[in-house]
C-alpha cells in the first residue's frame, strides 16, 4: 500500500484554495525580480484531503495503540489540550503586541513558570527553548556564562556518563567544551571512583540524566552532586525522564543547578511526528540572571527580577489556588516581558513554543499536584510490572527496581542469529510500536521500554504476551522475525541505498 | 483519576506481581528525606472548568480576529485554508513521534519528503531538511554548517544589519562558545536609516570568513535585485565563503529565488506557510542548500528508497551525521524537527499550489504598496522605505510610535506597526507596518483614517505612555 | 579475511603501502567487514598535513561514523575522489580501488612502529576472539 507523491497527482491549472480578488489598485511589479517558474503541485482541495488522509493512515500513533518508545514518554495526549491551544484568543495573537493587550498569554506563561518551579524546586524558569536538545544547549551555555562571570576561564571539560543521550555531548561541543566520558558501575549508577578521578578545577559541570537512560535512579545522586560542587562544577539535569519524578523528588533539592523539562514528554503535549516540542529550563538562584529571555515577570517587579527562591513559588501558588476572581484578574493584569540581567541571550525568536505551553499548562491544571504524583507513580508501577513480566524471558542486564522505563539486553541468547531489530520489527505484526532499540549504547542489543502511566494493565499484558511469543518464535522460526514486519504498508526498507545515493526531493521530469 | 486507567484493585494486583506491598516501595532509591516533597499547585479542574478558565484568559487578549492587524516583523498574519488544520488535527500525525521505524511511519516520512521537495522548489536549492525550530535557529544552524564546511578553519561570520534583530541575537547566542567573531550588523552602517550598504559588507570579506548572511526581503521589507545580490554572491565565493540568504517564503511565490542569485544556503521562517501566529510559536525554520553540502546539513533528512519488494518508501537518511551517532563530533545537537509545523507548511503549499502562492504574494505586494502610498500622502507621516519592497514598509510617525500604537489599539481596535526604535535607536519614531492578503481595502482605509485623526487627536496630550519591553 | 603482504598496519586497522618517499593508505578488509555497508567516505583536502595517529577521514555506514587515522605522519598529495560516488568500493576492494589518500612521508622511522602482515593477522585474530563489535 503506497500513496503517490502529491507532485504526481498534480494537474496544470488546478488550485485548492480560493482567494479574494485584489481590491486595491495594482502596483507594477519590479523589473527583473519576478521568477519564471515554481514547481509546486497543482491540486484541488479534494485531492489534498484524500492524499493526506491516506498518508495519515500509513502512520502509527499513540491514538492507535501502545507506543513504548523508551526515553520518549509516549503518553496519551489529552484532547482538551488541543482545544485549548486552538482558542482564537490565544492562537490569533501576535508576539509583538503591546503587553497590555496580551495579558492572558502572559498570565498563562507566568503561571506555567511558577508551576515548573514548584515541581522542580528551581528558583527561576525560562520557557523559551523549543525542544529538549535546545534546552540542553541553553543549560550548558548558562553554565559557561556562570563560570565566565566569575572570571573562571580554566574550566574546559564537561563530564558526561557513558549512558547519556547523544545530545549531551553534542550540546557540550557546541559550547566549546571538551566531553569527558564517565563510566557506569555494575549497578548502572555513575561510577563514583571514575567520577572522583576526573573532578578537578577544569570541570565545568556534569550532565546527569536521573533516572538515567537505563531507567534507574542513581543511588548516589547526592554524593555525585557533592563531588561536582566541591570541585567548583555545576550539575546539569537532563529532564527527559522527569515523568518518573513529579511529586516524587524535586531535582533542585537533589543538588541539580540547572535542568531542562520536556513538555512534550512529561506534560502530555503531543510529539507531532517529531515536533514541535518545548524545552523550558529551570535554574537555581545563582544562575537565574543567566537565563535566556525574555521571561514573564510581574510588571511591578524591580528591574532584573527573574523569580524568587522556590519558597516564593509556594506562596504564589497558594495565593492563587483555585481562585479566579475579578480581583485575581486585576492582579494578573500586570505582567511584562523582561530579559534577565546577564542573559546568555535569546535562543530563538520570540518567547517559546507558546501553543505547546498552553497544552502543558492545561495538563497541569487538570491533574493538580496529586494527579501529577499519581501519574509518575503509575508510570513507575507500569514499568516495573512489565519488567517483571519479561525478565524471565529476555536478558535483564540491570536487575533492580526501575523507574519509568527499563532496558532489556536483546533477544534470548538461545535465539541464534536473531537481533534486537528483528524483535522490534516483529512487534509491528502484533500491532505494537516497537520500543527504542540499540540505546543506551552501554547495553548490547538494547531494548528500551517505557510504557507510561496512561496504559492499562490489559494493554501491558497483551504487549508482554506478544514479546513472550516473539521470544519463542525467535528460537523456532527465526526467519519469521528476519522477514518481519509482514502486515505493514511497506516491508523493511533499503537504508544503505538511501544513504549511498541520497534522493532528498522530488525532481520534475525533464521536458523534451 | 484523569488519564490513568488503573483501578485500586489493578494496582494491587500489579504490585503483588512485582513483589512489593506498596507503590512507595518502588521509590526506595530516592533519598528518603527528599522523597515525596510537598508540591503546591492549584486544585485540579474538570475539563469543563479548565476550558471556561482558558476561554476567559484567552478572551482577555486582543486577538487578530477582533482587531485589524498591521504588525509583522517576523510573525505574519496570513490566511490558513481550512484543510490545513483538518490535516494536522489527524491524530495519526500528531500523536506519532520521529519516524524511527519507517514501516509504520510512511505517512510522516512521505509528508516530510514532499515538504523538502517543496522547499527546494521555492528556494531554488537542491536539498532541504525536515526543518529547524524557527527562522532564527535555522540561521544559526546555517552558521554552524558554514563553519563545518570550512572544516573549522574559518571563524568570521558577516551579518547584514537588515537581518531580523532577534535572528542576529540568536546567532550570537548559539556561537558564543565557539570562538567566532560576528561582524557587519552595526546599525550605524545603514544608509539613510534603513538601506543596506553592500560595499561595506563586501569589505569585511576575507580568508577567515565562513559565511555572509543577508535577508531578502530584509527586516524592513525592502528587496535587493537579483543582479546586485549575484554580485555579492560572487564576492563571497571569491573569498571562499558561503552565501546565506534568509527569505520570507511567501515572497518566493512571486520573486526570484535565492538559488538563482548564488545562494549556497537558504533559510527562513516557515510560519507564514499555514501555521498559526500563536504568540510566536511553535513555528518552523526551513533550511535548504546546494546538493554539494547535503552531508553537512544538521537535523532530520528524509530520503527515498525501496522496500524488500521493490516498492517505493521513505526513510530517515544520512543519519550518521546526527548527534545520536556522532555525539561530541556532531556539528549540531538538534534532535527533533518541527514535523507537525512542516506538515502544515506542506499542506498549505499543496493547497495553494504555484498559482495560489503567487496570488497571495501579489495581494500582499499590491495592498502593501496601496497602504504605503495612502499613508505617505498624509500630513506628518513620511514613507522611509523605497522601492522595491514586498509586504512591509517603514513610516516615520509624527508622534512616538508607542503612543500612537496605544491610541490605535484603544480607540480604533487596530494593532499598529513594530516600533523600530526598540532595536534601532536611530529609527526612533519609525514604525514597520505589514500588510497582507488579510487586510481588505476597507481595513487599510480605516487605518489611514485612524492615522489622520491620530495626528490631531492626541496632539497636546500630556506625556507619552511607555509600553513594550 | 584478506591481508596484503606488502603493507604495514596500524592497530586502528589502517594499511599503508610505501612507494619511494610517498605512501598510500586505506582501511583493511577486517575494518570494512566490521563497518558493514559503507555509505560515505569523507576525505581531507590535498595540502593538509596530519601527524601519525591523527584522524584524517571519516567512514560512514548507515548507523555509524568512524574516524580513520594516519598510520604515519605526512602531507596529503592526492585523494581518491572516486570514493565519493562509489563508497561501496571500500567494501569490495579495500586494498586496491578503495585507497583513501596518497601522501608524502614526513618521517620514515614512524613505519617501524607499525605491524607487518603476519603481526596484523595475529592481531585481528586476537581481536576477533574478544568478540563483539
Amino acid at each position: 500500500m503506497t500513496e503517490p507523491l502529491i507532485f504526481e497527482i498534480s494537474s496544470p491549472g488546478r488550485c485548492g484554495a480560493s482567494l479574494p480578488a485584489c481590491d486595491v489598485p495594482r502596483t507594477p511589479l519590479p523589473a527583473g525580480m519576478v521568477r519564471d517558474d515554481l514547481s509546486l503541485p497543482e491540486v484541488s482541495e479534494v485531492d489534498v484531503i484524500r492524499h493526506y488522509v491516506r498518508l495519515s493512515q500509513l502512520n502509527y500513533g499513540v491514538d492507535k495503540g501502545f507506543y513504548p518508545l523508551g526515553s520518549c514518554t509516549m503518553k496519551y495526549n489529552p484532547k482538551v489540550n488541543e482545544v485549548a491551544a486552538r482558542l482564537p484568543g490565544f492562537a490569533r495573537t501576535h508576539p509583538y503586541q503591546d503587553p497590555d493587550s496580551v495579558q492572558g498569554n502572559l498570565t498563562l506563561m507566568f503561571e506555567l513558570q511558577e508551576y515548573l518551579k514548584e515541581l522542580s524546586g528551581f528558583a527561576a524558569v525560562s520557557l523559551q527553548p523549543a525542544a529538549g536538545a535546545h534546552g540542553e544547549l541553553t543549560g550548558v551555555l548558562i553554565i559557561r556564562a556562570y563560570h565566565q562571570s566569575r572570571g573562571d576561564s580554566k574550566r574546559t571539560k564537561m563530564l558526561i556518563p557513558d549512558s547519556a543521550h547523544g545530545t549531551n555531548p553534542a550540546s557540550t561541543s557546541m559550547c566549546g567544551y571538551t566531553t569527558v566520558e564517565i563510566k557506569s558501575d555494575a549497578r548502572g549508577n555513575v561510577d563514583l571512583e571514575d567520577l572522583r578521578a576526573h573532578c578537578d578545577d577544569t570541570v565545568a559541570g556534569l550532565m546527569l540524566t536521573n533516572p538515567n537512560t537505563l531507567g534507574l535512579f542513581d543511588e548516589h545522586v547526592l554524593e555525585i552532586a557533592d563531588l561536582v560542587h566541591s570541585c567548583g562544577g555545576l550539575l546539569y539535569g537532563d529532564g527527559a525522564n522527569f515523568n518518573a519524578l513529579m511529586g516524587i523528588a524535586k531535582p533542585a533539592q537533589l543538588g541539580f543547578d540547572v535542568m531542562h523539562f520536556n513538555l512534550h514528554k512529561t506534560f502530555s503535549t503531543p510529539h507531532g511526528g517529531g515536533g514541535p516540542g518545548s524545552g523550558p529550563v529551570g535554574v537555581s538562584q545563582r544562575l537565574a540572571q543567566f537565563l535566556p529571555g525574555p521571561i514573564v515577570v510581574p510588571a511591578m517587579a524591580e528591574d532584573g527580577w527573574v523569580g524568587g527562591p522556590a519558597e516564593h513559588a509556594d506562596e504564589h501558588a497558594e495565593e492563587h489556588t483555585g481562585k479566579h476572581t475579578e480581583e485575581h484578574a486585576e492582579e494578573c493584569h500586570a505582567l511584562r516581558l523582561a530579559m534577565p540581567k546577564h542573559s546568555i541571550g535569546r535562543v530563538k525568536s520570540f518567547y517559546g513554543n507558546f501553543g505547546v505551553l498552553i497544552k502543558a499548562y492545561t495538563y497541569i491544571r487538570v491533574l493538580g499536584a496529586e494527579g501529577l504524583r499519581q501519574a509518575s507513580q503509575d508510570a513507575v508501577l507500569n514499568a516495573n510490572y512489565l519488567m517483571h513480566r519479561l525478565k524471565d524471558v529476555y536478558p535483564l542486564p540491570y536487575d533492580r527496581t526501575c523507574m519509568h522505563e527499563f532496558v532489556l539486553g536483546g533477544p534470548p541468547p538461545e535465539a541464534e542469529g536473531v537481533h534486537t531489530m528483528d524483535v522490534a520489527k516483529r512487534l509491528m505484526d502484533y500491532g505494537f510500536h516497537p520500543p527504542t532499540v540499540y540505546f543506551p549504547l552501554i547495553v548490547h542489543e538494547a531494548i528500551m521500554i517505557e510504557p507510561t502511566e496512561t496504559e492499562s494493565k490489559a494493554t501491558l499484558d497483551a504487549f508482554a504476551e506478544a514479546m513472550i511469543k516473539i521470544a519463542e518464535e525467535a528460537v523456532i522460526d527465526p526467519d519469521l522475525l528476519h522477514s518481519a514486519p509482514h502486515v505493514t504498508p511497506v516491508t523493511r526498507l533499503d537504508e544503505t541505498r538511501a544513504a549511498r545515493r541520497p534522493r532528498l526531493r522530488w525532481v520534475p521530469p525533464r521536458q523534451d | 483519576m484523569t488519564y490513568v486507567p488503573h483501578s485500586q484493585a489493578e494496582r494491587q494486583a500489579m504490585l503483588a506481581a512485582i513483589g512489593v506491598d506498596r507503590v512507595e516501595d518502588l521509590f526506595a532509591d530516592v533519598p528518603e528525606a527528599l522523597r515525596f516533597p510537598k508540591v503546591s499547585l492549584p486544585e485540579p479542574l474538570s475539563e469543563l472548568e479548565i476550558l471556561q478558565e482558558l476561554q476567559w484568559m484567552s478572551e482577555s487578549n486582543a486577538d487578530l480576529d477582533h482587531y485589524a492587524c498591521f504588525l509583522g516583523a517576523g510573525a505574519y498574519n496570513h490566511y490558513v485554508p481550512s484543510v490545513v488544520d483538518h490535516v494536522i488535527s489527524r491524530s495519526e500525525f500528531y500523536t506519532a513521534y520521529t519516524p524511527y521505524q519507517p514501516e509504520v511511519s510512511q505517512g510522516t516520512l512521505q509528508t516530510i519528503f514532499e515538504y523538502q521537495s517543496m522547499i527546494c522548489a521555492l528556494t531554488g536549492m537542491e536539498a532541504a531538511n525536515a526543518s529547524h525550530y524557527d527562522g532564527a535557529t535555522s540561521m544559526a544552524e546555517a552558521v554552524l554548517m558554514a563553519v563545518a564546511v570550512s572544516r573549522g578553519r574559518r571563524h568570521k561570520v558577516i551579518l547584514s544589519p537588515t537581518i531580523h534583530p532577534e535572528y542576529r541575537e540568536t546567532v550570537r547566542t548559539y556561537t558564543q562558545g565557539m570562538g567566532l567573531t560576528v561582524v557587519g550588523d552595526d546599525p550605524g552602517k545603514l544608509r539613510e536609516g534603513i538601506d543596506l550598504d553592500l560595499e561595506a559588507l563586501k569589505a569585511l570579506l576575507d580568508s577567515d570568513t565562513a559565511c555572509l548572511i543577508v535577508q531578502n526581503p530584509d527586516f524592513f521589507g525592502q528587496m535587493e535585485s537579483p543582479a546586485v545580490l549575484q554580485e555579492l554572491a560572487d564576492a563571497v565565493h571569491e573569498a571562499g565563503a558561503m552565501f546565506v540568504v534568509s527569505a520570507d517564503p511567501i515572497s518566493l511565490g512571486l520573486f526570484t529565488p535565492p538559488g538563482d542569485y548564488g545562494a549556497d544556503i537558504v533559510v527562513g521562517e516557515g510560519q507564514p506557510l499555514g501555521n498559526a501566529i500563536s504568540f510566536g510559536g511553535p513555528y518552523l525554520g526551513y533550511f535548504a542548500c546546494k546538493d554539494q553540502f547535503k552531508r553537512k546539513i544538521a537535523g532530520r533528512l528524509v530520503g527515498e528508497t525501496v522496500d524488500t519488494h521493490g516498492r517505493r518508501g521513505f526513510v530517515l537518511t544520512l543519519v550518521a551525521r546526527e548527534q545520536h551517532i556522532r555525539r561530541e563530533k556532531a556539528t549540531s545537537n538538534i534532535c527533533s524537527n518541527q514535523a507537525l509545523c512542516a506538515l502544515a507548511a506542506g499542506v498549505y503549499l499543496a493547497t495553494l499550489g504555484k498559482r495560489g502562492l503567487r496570488t497571495v504574494a501579489e495581494l500582499c505586494y499590491h495592498k502593501a504598496h496601496y497602504a504605503a502610498s495612502q499613508i505617505a500622502a498624509l500630513e506628518g507621516y513620511e514613507l522611509v522605505s523605497k522601492e522595491p519592497f514586498f509586504k512591509e514598509f517603514v513610516v516615520r510617525f509624527p508622534r512616538p510610535v508607542s503612543e500612537l500604537n496605544s491610541y490605535l489599539l484603544d480607540e480604533w481596535g487596530i494593532i499598529g506597526g513594530y516600533d523600530l526604535g526598540r532595536v534601532y535607536p536611530h529609527l526612533a519614531g519609525c514604525a514597520l507596518l505589514c500588510v497582507t492578503e488579510m487586510n481588505s481595502k476597507g481595513e487599510i482605509d480605516y487605518l489611514v483614517e485612524a492615522l489622520t485623526t491620530a495626528n490631531f487627536q492626541i496632539e497636546g496630550s500630556a506625556g507619552s505612555r511607555e509600553v513594550g519591553s | 579475511m584478506k591481508i596484503d603482504k606488502d603493507c604495514r598496519y596500524a592497530e586502528t586497522h589502517e594499511w599503508v603501502r610505501v612507494e619511494g618517499n610517498e605512501a598510500v593508505t586505506g582501511i583493511t578488509d577486517y575494518a570494512q567487514d566490521q563497518l558493514s555497508d559503507v555509505v560515505y567516505v569523507e576525505l581531507p583536502e590535498v595540502g593538509d598535513s596530519f601527524a601519525k595517529g591523527e584522524a584524517y577521514a571519516t567512514v560512514e555506514s548507515v548507523k555509524t561514523a568512524s574516524e580513520v587515522y594516519m598510520p604515519i605522519g605526512g602531507e596529503i598529495i592526492e585523494i581518491n575522489s572516486e570514493l565519493e560516488a562509489e563508497p561501496q568500493l571500500v567494501n569490495e576492494d579495500p586494498f586496491g580501488a578503495a585507497w583513501f589518500v596518497r601522501f608524502t612521508i614526513a618521517d620514515p622511522s614512524e613505519l617501524d612502529d607499525l605491524m607487518d602482515a603476519d603481526a596484523y593477522e595475529k592481531f585481528i585474530a586476537a581481536e576477533g576472539a574478544k568478540g563483539g563489535h
